[in-house]
């Protein structure tokens, strides 16, 4: 995925300097081309990228270059003043807005889609539902058999992604430690943890010992999706668009854009048409959930 | 005084001599240069890290450096037990193939068959990746009913692939250099084929076997993309050979994963430097011993020539 998304970066690097080539003849006829600088969360990377794409060929004045490094890289640069558009999969920490402050920059919110974390299995795996509490179980090591949630005898085999991922972080901090702060408990040592989506993708496919979490994007036909109940007694439910956009989905996080300050300018009517709902088409294009209107 | 007998005249050559001298040497310290800079580099980097730490935390046996667990036993153990295993499978049938190309297979099949071992020697380890994730890990997990495959033992295996290119490569070259009068002698004395190629043959060659045999491993302790590919990269502190057949995460995965977003200047950042460091002298001390193994070999050949 790195590579895909490295390269996807080149060429778009490649087309923008082809466009700033005609840019100069644009601005001979009075017309100021625009840069947007716009980084962060490898999560989003994809989506900014289409994003970018598709606004150059409503506003070809406006260019827009989209780099990942993930959140933290996206908010730091935020504060550092070199980037218009910081991309983050996660809110923006207490210290990152007082260190902002202290640089004179405000860092302005919007949220410009929703990210399902589906857990997903093989498809021999028998298990259709977990609580959220039998999840964060298997994943801190306390249950260790595929019978101790009502499946066959086998080992659990855990798959996450690296610790560098913002899923692994948002996964740690939401799901294993049930969103409780003061929680210390971490990921069961013999985690796997795998480099790419598609490294846990392989291995779901072909280990019915596996259970795994990505975004509900990267999900395919060859992997089931477990229903997820918030709490033991209450419904299970699937991820979809419907179930995040009402709350019912328990595993679901918000993805957001940070600005320096209120946008003005391009900046602004960008924003504005990542909330409308063509650009939000291209959410659901690439596995997110669209913010509801 | 010899230089000038060498060229003829003085004025023959359009460039003096001793700039070509210099040039030469240059090149050579350069090599010494580089690796003393690159050995300050990473001491300098790593050096923060401690200070940052504390040494029981460096010693633990837990690794999540986002939580600041910076315990690098596991990564150490990781590595160490993938590069045992894959020298375990690349020492015999490295040196196995190579005394079959070099005294038993006919001349026409180890002209065929060398270059094919050199081919596989510059597969793209990244290549060999893909396979060990989609079909060698699944088949090890059905045939030794091991919880998963991506473990230990497919990174050796996969490794001990690598690495077998170079042992044959290097160790043929050593068995083609022992003299046919070796050999000679000893099937005039009425040894057999084999009794001549273990008791004769291969003595004779053995500083290049050696040699062989550490390039191999050197070839094995620092391949990074195979092993992350397929070992799992759980930091799990292996404890003897039966952790071959669990998920293990090395040294050089490691780095890799994580040197890409870590902030710069961190506590993580330094540490991971610290890791490099531990990988060069690792591989130091597997070159040291290479070099002190043939010296000692070439000593008392000397004796008994002498």
């Amino acid at each position: 995925m790195q590579y895909i998304k490295r390269l996807l970066f080149l060429s778009l690097i490649i087309f923008l300097a082809g466009c700033s080539g005609r840019g100069n003849s644009a601005q001979d006829s009075s017309h100021q081309i625009e840069v947007i600088e716009n980084k962060g969360s490898d999560t989003i990377v994809n989506l900014a990228l289409a994003w970018a794409e598709g606004y150059q060929v409503i506003e070809p004045t406006v260019q827009l270059s989209v780099t990942g490094g993930g959140s933290g890289t996206g908010i730091a640069a935020l504060i550092n003043g070199t980037v218009d558009i910081a991309n983050a999969s996660r809110k923006i920490k207490a210290e990152e807005r007082e260190a902002a402050l202290e640089n004179g920059s405000d860092p302005v919110e919007f949220v410009i889609a929703r990210d399902a974390i589906a857990i997903i299995v093989n498809l021999d795996n028998p298990i259709e539902h977990l609580t959220l509490q039998q999840i964060s179980s298997i994943y801190s090591g306390a249950i260790n058999n595929w019978n101790e949630v009502g499946g066959e005898d086998r080992p659990i085999v855990r798959l996450s992604r690296e610790t560098n991922s913002g899923t692994h972080v948002y996964f740690l901090e939401e799901v294993i430690r049930l969103g409780d702060k003061d929680n210390q408990t971490l990921f069961a040592q013999n985690t796997l943890l795998l480099p790419s989506s598609e490294g846990i993708g392989a291995e779901i496919r072909q280990n019915p010992n596996a259970i795994g979490y990505d975004g509900l994007g990267y999900v395919t036909d060859e992997m089931k999706i477990i229903g997820v109940a918030p709490a033991a007694g209450e419904s299970y439910i699937f991820p979809s668009a419907k179930t995040v956009n009402s709350g019912q989905y328990p595993i679901a996080r918000d993805l957001y854009m940070y600005t320096n300050g209120e946008p003005e300018g391009v900046i602004k009517e960008y924003l504005n048409w990542i909330l409308s709902s063509e650009a939000q088409e291209t959410v659901t294009e690439l596995g997110f959930v669209p913010i509801a209107k | 005084m010899r230089s000038d007998q060498i060229t003829g005249n003085k004025t023959g050559s359009p460039i003096p001599e001793y700039l070509i001298t210099a040039l030469i040497k240059a090149a050579g310290y350069s090599a010494i240069l580089f690796v003393g800079m690159i050995f300050l580099f990473l001491l300098l980097e790593s050096f923060p890290a401690l200070k940052e730490v504390e040494f029981s935390n460096l010693l633990s046996s837990r690794w999540y450096p986002i939580e600041d667990h910076f315990g690098v036993m596991p990564l150490i153990g990781g590595s160490l037990i993938i590069t045992i295993g894959a020298t375990l499978i690349a020492v015999p049938f490295g040196v196995g193939t190579a005394i079959f190309l070099s005294e038993i297979a006919p001349r026409w099949l180890r002209e065929t068959l060398k270059p094919l071992v050199e081919v596989l020697g510059g597969l793209p380890s990244v290549v060999l990746g893909f396979l060990g994730m989609l079909i060698l890990s699944p088949y090890l997990r059905i045939w030794l009913d091991i919880p998963t495959g991506l473990s230990a033992f497919a990174g050796a295996i996969l490794l001990g692939g690598i690495a077998i290119p170079t042992v044959v490569s290097v160790a043929e070259d050593a068995l083609d250099a022992v003299p046919k009068s070796y050999r000679d002698a000893s099937l005039a004395i009425g040894a057999t084929e084999w009794q001549t190629i273990w008791r004769v043959t291969l003595p004779a060659a053995r500083s290049g076997v050696v040699t062989a045999v550490m390039l191999g491993i050197g070839r094995a302790i620092g391949e990074t993309m195979t092993v992350m590919m397929v070992t799992g990269n759980a930091p799990i502190l292996p404890t003897g050979l039966k952790d071959l057949f669990s998920p293990v995460r090395t040294m050089t995965a490691t780095i890799a994963a994580e040197m890409g977003e870590v902030a710069n200047s961190s506590t993580h950042y330094h540490v991971l430097f610290l890791i490099g460091i531990i990988l060069f002298l690792i591989s130091l001390v597997v070159n040291a011993t290479a070099s002190a193994v043939v010296f000692r070999q070439k000593k008392s050949q000397e004796r008994i020539l002498s």
